[in-house]
């Protein structure tokens, strides 16, 4: 790649036109075998995933493995899980926009589609950990008749409350608004009566008159704005949950940023993961989502897994240095103790295997990043059990230690998760534009010269 | 926003030539004109002469209320209605509220600039008058009401044609 013609973000030899087409096949036909192969076995797990929740929420959450000391179990593990996947969509589909980006384009739709739908899957963990979930509108403050009665705003976990129903609106609302021009795009395109009125109402009637482009535009730099600090201050609050306790192994002060470090990391496999499969079901996205975009993304896995190994290697330097032997023990116990296996697995899935994208081959490898990207979030899975189970089960006194008791619906909520996940994101990639249409086109002639009828050049920076 | 008016459509197939066009018809007098176009064209508001979109004001203030009232709320709830001793802290325990008053001044912010988009769009629409059904994927257009200033009819017409527009329609209501 020369300093002065970057590549281009579009395969192909396209018109606006042949973008529209493109983007829009999917949703205007019949879904392939394929897929349907891939949605009922995802609904399927979903259904099994409603049945244990439902299990567990009738029959109560002893069902898990929860018990003292480990209060803290599947539920929090995978709550912080998927609230860490939903970190990249919003990372790419704001951070990068604000950084001007261009690559961003082709992947910021089903990204932030991940996002919502991650964050979906996540918010329901803590609502069922309440154990009685049929209370949880006592989270919010709001005025009632025992007494004056509220929430307690000194709890992280009641910041929590806030900073993920924040989170899951605006990314609800930013995506909609980054859909609303691409509706009107399908509705104007619709033969079919019901096509036309379902997506004529998602549209709310938009029309792409330049006066309202104008103040579209300034409203998406807006909601990109707001977006940016939001996301960080999502999964620092996250951390606060365990940071702001006395318990060693989660009170410190490196897990804001590790945390949000770590959520990047996460997000960016699943969203290569996602991407990969995409490109494998709808071959014509192969032109927009390119080896090139892939390949970017997997430095971003491969730099912000090493910050991630930065902060395993300082949280046991600074346990070390504290002096404080009961930190000292935690630490040790994360690595050599009982639960040795999930801080190696952790290590490895997390350190070491990205380290192979430091080799371009492997960078531009559909089959091995596929690979990679799972093992970053089979890693980024056991880091959130060893920092919540492995600081629990062995605290301060011996006479307090004990094992998790990992049960089979333990196993289901986990595995019932991906079904939840997968069924919708298979749904959206049906029904909405798994690309932004409106904002892909001005990206058209990046890298290549524009054929012009006038001959006035190439131009379009 | 508010009633439909008649006009002129002339539609372009690229974008680099409606930005021309409009800035030509901006210059012949009119003002009322808006273009339609697939996605936002670079330089366009600049040759429409529109003005600076006033959404950051509403985002600014709404985000100045959010915040305001998220900490008078906890102030409110924790040192005035409320007022628990829990380990000792301060009731009024600022620092602790700072993550609810961050969340609330991003969820106002949010919500009312995208109130503020509604607002000013006149969204949602229900069912408007499309002049070309391609206008919302290859095609650009360039509308001139005909209560815009020194409007006539054969005027714009030979105008549009004569700024290459590739159609020229008469449209009943926009």
């Amino acid at each position: 790649m020369s300093l002065s013609q970057r590549k281009p973000l579009i395969l192909g030899d396209k018109t606006y036109a042949d973008i529209t087409n493109d983007i829009c096949e999917p949703v205007e036909t019949l879904p392939t075998k394929r897929w349907f192969g891939l949605f009922s076995g995802a609904g399927l797990l979903f259904l099994c995933y409603i049945g244990v929740i439902a299990m567990v929420v009738a029959i109560g959450i002893g069902l898990l493995g929860v018990n003292h000391p480990i209060g803290w179990g599947t539920m929090i593990v995978t709550f912080v899980f998927w609230i860490g996947i939903g970190h990249a969509g919003t990372l790419i589909s704001a951070v990068l926009f604000l950084f001007r980006q261009k690559w961003r384009t082709s992947v910021a739709r089903s990204a932030e589609a991940m996002t919502v739908f991650a964050v979906m899957t996540a918010g329901l963990f803590p609502l069922m950990h309440t154990g009685r979930p049929w209370l949880d509108y006592w989270l919010m403050p709001y005025p009632n008749q025992r007494g004056p009665l509220w929430v307690n705003f000194r709890s992280p976990l009641l910041w929590d409350v806030f900073a993920v129903s924040t989170y899951a609106t605006v990314s609800m609302v930013f995506w909609y608004i980054g859909m609303v021009p691409d509706f009107a795009t399908i509705r104007d395109r619709a033969k079919n009566k019901i096509r036309r009125l379902i997506y004529g109402i998602a549209s709310l009637g938009w029309r792409g008159s330049a006066r309202n482009w104008s103040h579209y535009e300034m409203l998406y730099l807006l909601l990109a704005g707001l977006s940016t600090p939001l996301v960080l201050s999502v999964h620092t609050i996250v951390s606060f949950d365990f940071a702001v306790s006395m318990l060693p192994g989660w009170h410190s002060t490196i897990f804001p940023p590790y945390f949000v470090a770590g959520a990047i990391f996460s997000g960016f496999g699943m969203v290569v993961t996602l991407l990969t499969l995409v490109r494998i079901g709808y071959p014509k996205f192969k032109d927009y989502i390119t080896i090139d975009h892939m390949e970017v993304m997997n430095k971003i896995i491969m730099t912000t897994g090493m910050m991630v190994g930065y902060a395993y290697a300082s949280e046991f330097f600074i346990a070390w240095y504290s002096g404080n032997k009961i930190e000292q023990f935690t630490f040790a116990n994360r690595a050599f103790g009982p639960y040795w296996w999930s801080y190696w697995i952790m290590v490895s899935c997390n350190v070491i295997f990205p380290q192979l994208f430091w080799f371009k081959k492997i960078r531009r490898s559909i089959p091995i990043m596929f690979v990679i990207s799972i093992l970053v979030n089979v890693g980024m899975w056991f880091e959130r059990f060893v920092i919540t189970v492995t600081s629990l089960h062995r605290d301060f006194l011996p006479s307090n230690w004990g094992m998790y008791a990992w049960s089979r619906y333990d196993t289901g909520i986990l595995v019932g998760s991906f079904g939840m996940f997968f069924t919708i994101f298979l749904i959206y990639l049906r029904v909405f534009p798994a690309i932004s249409i409106a904002e892909i086109k001005p990206m058209l002639y990046v890298g290549k010269s524009k054929p012009h009828p006038n001959s006035s050049g190439g131009h379009h920076g | 926003m508010g009633k439909r008016i008649g006009g002129i459509a002339g539609i372009w197939y690229d974008d680099h030539e409606l930005v021309v066009a409009a800035a030509k018809v901006r210059d012949a007098g009119f003002v009322k004109f808006d273009s339609v176009t697939p996605f936002p064209v670079h330089g366009l508001e600049e040759a429409m002469g529109i003005r600076r979109s006033m959404i950051p004001w509403v985002t600014f203030f709404a985000g100045l209320i959010g915040g305001c009232s998220g900490l008078f709320m906890e102030y409110w709830i924790a040192a005035v209605d409320w007022p628990l001793n829990i380990g000792g802290k301060p009731f009024f325990s600022v620092p602790a509220f700072i993550p609810v008053t961050f969340e609330l001044t991003i969820l106002f912010a949010a919500l009312c600039s995208v109130g503020a988009l509604f607002v000013m769009c006149g969204l949602p629409k229900i069912d408007p008058p499309i002049i070309d059904r391609d206008l919302t994927s290859h095609k650009f257009a360039i509308f001139i009401p005909e209560d815009d200033k020194g409007y006539d009819a054969a005027k714009v017409e030979s105008l549009m044609k004569q700024l290459g527009a590739k159609e020229v329609k008469k449209i009943a209501e926009y």
